[in-house]
Protein backbone atom coordinates (compact mmCIF):
# COMPACT_ATOMS: atom_id res chain seq x y z
CA UNK A 1 0.00 0.00 0.00
CA UNK A 2 0.96 3.42 -0.73
CA UNK A 3 3.69 5.29 1.54
CA UNK A 4 3.52 8.51 2.21
CA UNK A 5 7.06 9.00 2.11
CA UNK A 6 6.40 8.51 -1.20
CA UNK A 7 8.24 8.74 -4.63
CA UNK A 8 5.95 11.52 -6.65
CA UNK A 9 6.08 10.55 -10.39
CA UNK A 10 5.95 13.80 -12.73
CA UNK A 11 3.10 14.17 -15.08
CA UNK A 12 5.78 14.23 -18.23
CA UNK A 13 7.05 10.82 -17.35
CA UNK A 14 3.07 10.12 -17.03
CA UNK A 15 2.64 11.40 -20.93
CA UNK A 16 5.82 9.74 -22.16
CA UNK A 17 4.65 6.31 -20.95
CA UNK A 18 1.19 6.95 -22.59
CA UNK A 19 2.95 7.80 -25.84
CA UNK A 20 5.09 4.68 -25.49
CA UNK A 21 1.97 2.42 -25.20
CA UNK A 22 0.21 4.46 -27.96
CA UNK A 23 2.71 3.35 -30.14
CA UNK A 24 3.17 -0.15 -28.79
CA UNK A 25 -0.52 -0.32 -30.05
CA UNK A 26 0.32 1.26 -33.42
CA UNK A 27 2.90 -1.53 -33.73
CA UNK A 28 1.30 -4.41 -32.73
CA UNK A 29 -1.63 -3.74 -35.15
CA UNK A 30 0.97 -3.03 -38.28
CA UNK A 31 3.14 -6.51 -36.90
CA UNK A 32 -0.29 -8.70 -37.17
CA UNK A 33 -0.95 -7.31 -40.93
CA UNK A 34 2.49 -8.52 -41.90
CA UNK A 35 3.59 -12.90 -41.91
CA UNK A 36 6.59 -13.85 -39.44
CA UNK A 37 5.68 -17.40 -39.39
CA UNK A 38 6.20 -18.87 -36.00
CA UNK A 39 7.16 -15.38 -34.88
CA UNK A 40 3.80 -13.82 -34.77
CA UNK A 41 2.69 -15.04 -32.04
CA UNK A 42 5.93 -13.97 -30.32
CA UNK A 43 5.85 -10.31 -31.61
CA UNK A 44 2.33 -10.22 -30.00
CA UNK A 45 3.18 -10.61 -26.80
CA UNK A 46 6.64 -9.72 -26.95
CA UNK A 47 5.26 -6.33 -27.16
CA UNK A 48 1.84 -6.82 -25.57
CA UNK A 49 4.46 -7.84 -22.22
CA UNK A 50 6.82 -5.02 -23.00
CA UNK A 51 3.47 -2.31 -22.92
CA UNK A 52 2.21 -4.01 -19.56
CA UNK A 53 5.68 -3.94 -18.29
CA UNK A 54 5.62 0.11 -18.62
CA UNK A 55 2.18 -0.19 -17.13
CA UNK A 56 3.62 -2.07 -14.02
CA UNK A 57 6.51 -0.02 -13.63
CA UNK A 58 5.29 3.95 -13.91
CA UNK A 59 1.67 3.99 -14.09
CA UNK A 60 1.42 1.68 -11.03
CA UNK A 61 5.02 2.88 -9.68
CA UNK A 62 6.15 -0.28 -9.10
CA UNK A 63 9.52 1.32 -9.76
CA UNK A 64 9.61 3.73 -6.91
CA UNK A 65 7.83 0.78 -4.63
CA UNK A 66 9.41 -0.91 -1.39
CA UNK A 67 11.39 -3.79 -1.97
CA UNK A 68 8.46 -5.83 -0.53
CA UNK A 69 5.70 -4.53 -3.00
CA UNK A 70 8.07 -5.61 -5.68
CA UNK A 71 8.81 -9.00 -4.19
CA UNK A 72 5.03 -9.20 -4.55
CA UNK A 73 4.86 -8.43 -7.87
CA UNK A 74 7.52 -10.73 -8.85
CA UNK A 75 5.87 -13.49 -6.95
CA UNK A 76 2.72 -13.00 -9.17
CA UNK A 77 4.22 -13.31 -12.40
CA UNK A 78 5.84 -16.49 -10.55
CA UNK A 79 2.87 -18.17 -9.47
CA UNK A 80 1.70 -17.17 -13.42
CA UNK A 81 4.55 -18.75 -15.00
CA UNK A 82 4.30 -22.12 -12.79
CA UNK A 83 0.67 -22.58 -13.84
CA UNK A 84 0.93 -21.69 -17.09
CA UNK A 85 3.99 -23.53 -17.58
CA UNK A 86 2.79 -27.12 -15.86
CA UNK A 87 -0.42 -27.29 -17.11
CA UNK A 88 1.32 -26.53 -20.95
CA UNK A 89 4.07 -29.31 -20.35
CA UNK A 90 1.50 -31.85 -19.53
CA UNK A 91 -0.84 -31.28 -22.07
CA UNK A 92 2.13 -31.16 -24.59
CA UNK A 93 2.96 -35.10 -23.79
CA UNK A 94 -0.64 -36.23 -24.02
CA UNK A 95 -1.53 -38.75 -26.85
CA UNK A 96 -1.45 -37.78 -29.91
CA UNK A 97 -4.23 -34.88 -30.59
CA UNK A 98 -5.56 -36.39 -33.69
CA UNK A 99 -7.50 -38.77 -31.43
CA UNK A 100 -9.36 -35.54 -30.02
CA UNK A 101 -9.88 -33.45 -33.15
CA UNK A 102 -11.14 -36.47 -34.90
CA UNK A 103 -13.15 -39.00 -32.55
CA UNK A 104 -13.60 -42.49 -34.13
CA UNK A 105 -16.66 -42.36 -36.01
CA UNK A 106 -18.13 -45.69 -33.71
CA UNK A 107 -18.46 -43.06 -30.73
CA UNK A 108 -20.74 -41.57 -32.66
CA UNK A 109 -23.20 -43.89 -33.74
CA UNK A 110 -23.35 -45.85 -30.30
CA UNK B 1 -4.10 -3.78 -3.12
CA UNK B 2 -0.83 -5.48 -4.66
CA UNK B 3 -1.95 -9.13 -2.78
CA UNK B 4 -6.07 -8.69 -4.17
CA UNK B 5 -4.24 -7.85 -7.41
CA UNK B 6 -1.78 -11.33 -7.63
CA UNK B 7 -5.39 -13.31 -6.62
CA UNK B 8 -6.32 -11.60 -10.37
CA UNK B 9 -3.45 -12.30 -12.07
CA UNK B 10 -3.96 -16.00 -11.42
CA UNK B 11 -8.06 -15.33 -11.84
CA UNK B 12 -7.67 -14.36 -15.54
CA UNK B 13 -4.49 -16.39 -15.73
CA UNK B 14 -6.60 -19.09 -16.04
CA UNK B 15 -8.53 -18.03 -19.15
CA UNK B 16 -5.67 -17.31 -20.84
CA UNK B 17 -4.30 -20.99 -20.03
CA UNK B 18 -7.77 -22.32 -21.34
CA UNK B 19 -7.49 -19.87 -24.09
CA UNK B 20 -3.60 -21.04 -24.92
CA UNK B 21 -4.87 -24.74 -25.04
CA UNK B 22 -7.54 -24.32 -26.71
CA UNK B 23 -6.06 -22.04 -29.92
CA UNK B 24 -3.49 -24.55 -30.16
CA UNK B 25 -5.80 -27.38 -30.64
CA UNK B 26 -8.33 -25.71 -32.86
CA UNK B 27 -5.68 -23.18 -34.82
CA UNK B 28 -7.89 -22.71 -37.60
CA UNK B 29 -11.17 -22.33 -36.24
CA UNK B 30 -9.80 -19.85 -33.95
CA UNK B 31 -8.26 -17.64 -36.94
CA UNK B 32 -11.56 -17.78 -38.15
CA UNK B 33 -13.13 -16.53 -35.52
CA UNK B 34 -10.13 -13.92 -34.66
CA UNK B 35 -11.32 -12.49 -38.26
CA UNK B 36 -14.60 -11.88 -37.78
CA UNK B 37 -13.91 -9.31 -35.20
CA UNK B 38 -13.84 -5.16 -35.89
CA UNK B 39 -10.04 -4.47 -35.62
CA UNK B 40 -11.14 -0.70 -36.20
CA UNK B 41 -13.10 -0.65 -32.95
CA UNK B 42 -10.61 -2.79 -31.11
CA UNK B 43 -8.22 -0.33 -31.73
CA UNK B 44 -10.06 2.82 -31.25
CA UNK B 45 -10.75 1.00 -27.58
CA UNK B 46 -6.95 -0.05 -26.61
CA UNK B 47 -6.51 3.60 -27.40
CA UNK B 48 -9.90 5.14 -24.97
CA UNK B 49 -8.56 2.26 -22.26
CA UNK B 50 -4.65 3.40 -22.08
CA UNK B 51 -5.73 7.24 -22.32
CA UNK B 52 -8.20 6.59 -19.44
CA UNK B 53 -4.94 4.57 -17.79
CA UNK B 54 -3.18 8.34 -18.55
CA UNK B 55 -6.11 9.98 -16.53
CA UNK B 56 -6.01 8.18 -13.44
CA UNK B 57 -2.28 8.15 -13.28
CA UNK B 58 -3.04 12.27 -13.54
CA UNK B 59 -5.71 11.88 -10.60
CA UNK B 60 -3.06 10.20 -8.24
CA UNK B 61 -0.49 12.90 -8.95
CA UNK B 62 -2.97 15.35 -8.88
CA UNK B 63 -3.94 13.98 -5.32
CA UNK B 64 -0.21 13.57 -4.16
CA UNK B 65 0.65 17.54 -5.45
CA UNK B 66 -2.65 18.27 -3.54
CA UNK B 67 -4.55 19.53 -6.27
CA UNK B 68 -8.13 19.25 -5.24
CA UNK B 69 -9.94 20.31 -8.07
CA UNK B 70 -7.84 18.74 -10.53
CA UNK B 71 -8.30 15.37 -8.91
CA UNK B 72 -12.48 15.41 -9.26
CA UNK B 73 -11.48 16.41 -13.18
CA UNK B 74 -9.39 13.38 -14.18
CA UNK B 75 -11.26 11.25 -12.52
CA UNK B 76 -14.24 12.40 -14.31
CA UNK B 77 -12.27 11.65 -17.45
CA UNK B 78 -11.26 8.60 -15.91
CA UNK B 79 -14.96 7.19 -15.71
CA UNK B 80 -16.06 9.10 -18.85
CA UNK B 81 -13.54 7.06 -20.56
CA UNK B 82 -14.31 3.78 -19.21
CA UNK B 83 -17.94 4.44 -20.03
CA UNK B 84 -16.55 5.08 -23.61
CA UNK B 85 -15.17 1.75 -23.58
CA UNK B 86 -17.87 0.05 -22.42
CA UNK B 87 -20.10 1.29 -24.77
CA UNK B 88 -18.02 0.53 -27.99
CA UNK B 89 -17.54 -3.01 -26.47
CA UNK B 90 -21.58 -3.01 -26.81
CA UNK B 91 -21.73 -1.84 -30.14
CA UNK B 92 -18.73 -5.27 -30.75
CA UNK B 93 -21.62 -7.28 -29.00
CA UNK B 94 -24.31 -6.45 -30.97
CA UNK B 95 -22.37 -7.13 -33.98
CA UNK B 96 -21.91 -10.85 -32.64
CA UNK B 97 -25.33 -11.15 -32.39
CA UNK B 98 -26.67 -9.48 -35.87
CA UNK B 99 -23.80 -12.09 -37.21
CA UNK B 100 -25.21 -15.12 -35.40
CA UNK B 101 -21.91 -15.22 -33.90
CA UNK B 102 -22.91 -16.15 -30.22
CA UNK B 103 -22.55 -19.28 -29.19
CA UNK B 104 -26.09 -21.48 -29.01
CA UNK B 105 -28.54 -23.00 -31.18
CA UNK B 106 -28.59 -20.09 -33.89
CA UNK B 107 -24.60 -19.82 -33.84
CA UNK B 108 -23.27 -20.30 -37.66
CA UNK B 109 -20.38 -18.99 -38.82
CA UNK B 110 -21.43 -19.15 -42.55
CA UNK B 111 -24.49 -16.61 -41.60
CA UNK B 112 -22.26 -13.23 -42.94
CA UNK B 113 -21.23 -14.58 -46.13
CA UNK B 114 -25.10 -15.94 -46.47
CA UNK B 115 -26.62 -12.99 -45.53
CA UNK B 116 -24.03 -10.04 -46.68
CA UNK B 117 -25.31 -6.54 -45.51
CA UNK B 118 -25.95 -3.58 -47.73
CA UNK B 119 -22.61 -1.94 -46.53
CA UNK B 120 -20.47 -5.17 -46.85
CA UNK B 121 -17.61 -4.69 -49.31
CA UNK B 122 -18.71 -8.41 -52.02
CA UNK B 123 -14.66 -8.39 -52.12
CA UNK B 124 -14.61 -9.19 -48.50
CA UNK B 125 -17.33 -11.74 -48.49
CA UNK B 126 -15.95 -13.32 -51.21
CA UNK B 127 -12.39 -13.93 -49.57
CA UNK B 128 -14.42 -14.82 -46.32
CA UNK B 129 -16.32 -17.15 -47.65
CA UNK B 130 -12.62 -18.64 -49.95
CA UNK B 131 -11.33 -18.98 -46.10
CA UNK B 132 -14.50 -20.32 -44.38
CA UNK B 133 -14.29 -23.23 -47.60
CA UNK B 134 -10.54 -24.01 -47.08
CA UNK B 135 -10.78 -23.80 -43.23
CA UNK B 136 -13.86 -26.37 -43.41
CA UNK B 137 -11.18 -28.62 -45.29
CA UNK B 138 -8.51 -29.03 -42.47
CA UNK B 139 -11.07 -28.86 -39.41
CA UNK B 140 -14.73 -30.44 -40.77
CA UNK B 141 -16.25 -29.41 -37.53
CA UNK B 142 -15.55 -25.62 -37.52
CA UNK B 143 -19.08 -25.14 -36.41
CA UNK B 144 -18.26 -26.67 -32.96
CA UNK B 145 -14.65 -24.75 -32.89
CA UNK B 146 -15.84 -21.29 -33.40
CA UNK B 147 -18.04 -21.44 -31.01
CA UNK B 148 -15.75 -22.48 -28.65
CA UNK B 149 -13.66 -19.20 -29.65
CA UNK B 150 -16.69 -16.85 -29.10
CA UNK B 151 -17.31 -18.88 -25.76
CA UNK B 152 -13.98 -18.08 -24.46
CA UNK B 153 -14.13 -14.26 -26.77
CA UNK B 154 -17.42 -13.33 -24.31
CA UNK B 155 -16.00 -14.86 -21.56
CA UNK B 156 -12.68 -13.36 -21.60
CA UNK B 157 -14.10 -10.01 -22.81
CA UNK B 158 -16.87 -10.40 -20.88
CA UNK B 159 -14.96 -11.14 -17.28
CA UNK B 160 -13.11 -7.84 -18.37
CA UNK B 161 -15.99 -5.76 -18.73
CA UNK B 162 -17.21 -6.85 -15.27
CA UNK B 163 -14.26 -5.91 -14.01
CA UNK B 164 -14.57 -2.27 -15.50
CA UNK B 165 -18.24 -1.89 -14.25
CA UNK B 166 -16.79 -2.56 -10.89
CA UNK B 167 -14.21 -0.12 -11.50
CA UNK B 168 -16.43 2.56 -12.79
CA UNK B 169 -18.77 2.02 -9.49
CA UNK B 170 -15.22 2.52 -7.66
CA UNK B 171 -14.76 5.82 -9.73
CA UNK B 172 -18.08 7.31 -8.71
CA UNK B 173 -16.93 6.72 -5.12
CA UNK B 174 -14.21 8.13 -5.33
CA UNK B 175 -15.40 11.09 -7.17
CA UNK B 176 -18.35 11.89 -4.56
CA UNK B 177 -15.30 11.76 -1.56
CA UNK B 178 -13.34 14.48 -3.94
CA UNK B 179 -15.65 16.56 -3.99
CA UNK B 180 -16.00 16.44 -0.27
CA UNK B 181 -12.61 17.68 -1.00
CA UNK B 182 -11.53 14.34 0.98
CA UNK B 183 -8.04 13.51 -1.30
CA UNK B 184 -4.96 15.62 -0.14
CA UNK B 185 -0.84 14.89 -0.09
CA UNK B 186 -1.24 13.23 3.15
CA UNK B 187 -4.40 10.97 2.62
CA UNK B 188 -4.89 9.62 -0.88
CA UNK B 189 -4.43 6.04 -0.73
CA UNK B 190 -7.94 5.01 -2.22
CA UNK B 191 -7.06 6.81 -5.41
CA UNK B 192 -3.88 4.95 -5.13
CA UNK B 193 -5.46 1.80 -4.54
CA UNK B 194 -8.23 2.21 -7.36
CA UNK B 195 -5.83 3.32 -9.77
CA UNK B 196 -3.51 0.05 -9.33
CA UNK B 197 -6.69 -2.00 -9.89
CA UNK B 198 -7.51 0.65 -13.05
CA UNK B 199 -4.38 0.01 -14.45
CA UNK B 200 -4.32 -3.86 -13.84
CA UNK B 201 -7.60 -4.04 -16.23
CA UNK B 202 -5.58 -1.50 -18.27
CA UNK B 203 -2.76 -4.91 -18.36
CA UNK B 204 -5.84 -7.52 -18.88
CA UNK B 205 -6.42 -5.47 -22.13
CA UNK B 206 -3.08 -5.33 -23.28
CA UNK B 207 -3.16 -9.05 -23.44
CA UNK B 208 -6.54 -9.63 -24.51
CA UNK B 209 -6.49 -7.13 -27.68
CA UNK B 210 -3.46 -9.10 -29.63
CA UNK B 211 -4.51 -12.41 -28.43
CA UNK B 212 -8.36 -12.29 -29.22
CA UNK B 213 -8.31 -9.85 -32.41
CA UNK B 214 -4.76 -9.84 -33.99
CA UNK B 215 -4.21 -13.57 -34.41
CA UNK B 216 -4.95 -14.03 -38.08
CA UNK B 217 -4.86 -11.16 -39.43
CA UNK B 218 -1.77 -11.96 -42.35
CA UNK B 219 -3.98 -13.00 -45.21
Amino acid sequence: MSEHSEHIVSPGIYVGIFLALIGGTALTVWAAFQNFGPFNIVFALGIATMKATLVVLYFMHARYSPKRTQLVIVCAIFWLAIMLALTLSDYQTRQPRQTRLFPPAVLYRT
Amino acid sequence: MWIFLVTEVLFFGGMFLTYTINRHEYFTAFGIGSNTLDIRLGTINTGVLILSSLTMAMAVWSAQVGKKQLVTGFLIATLALGTVFLGIKVVEYKQKFDHHLVPGRSFDVWYRVDHPAAADDPKDIATEREELHKATLTDPDIQSHAQLYFSLYFAMTGLHALHMIVGAGLLLWLIKESLRGRFTPQYNTPVENIGLYWHFVDIVWIYLFPLLYLIDRHR
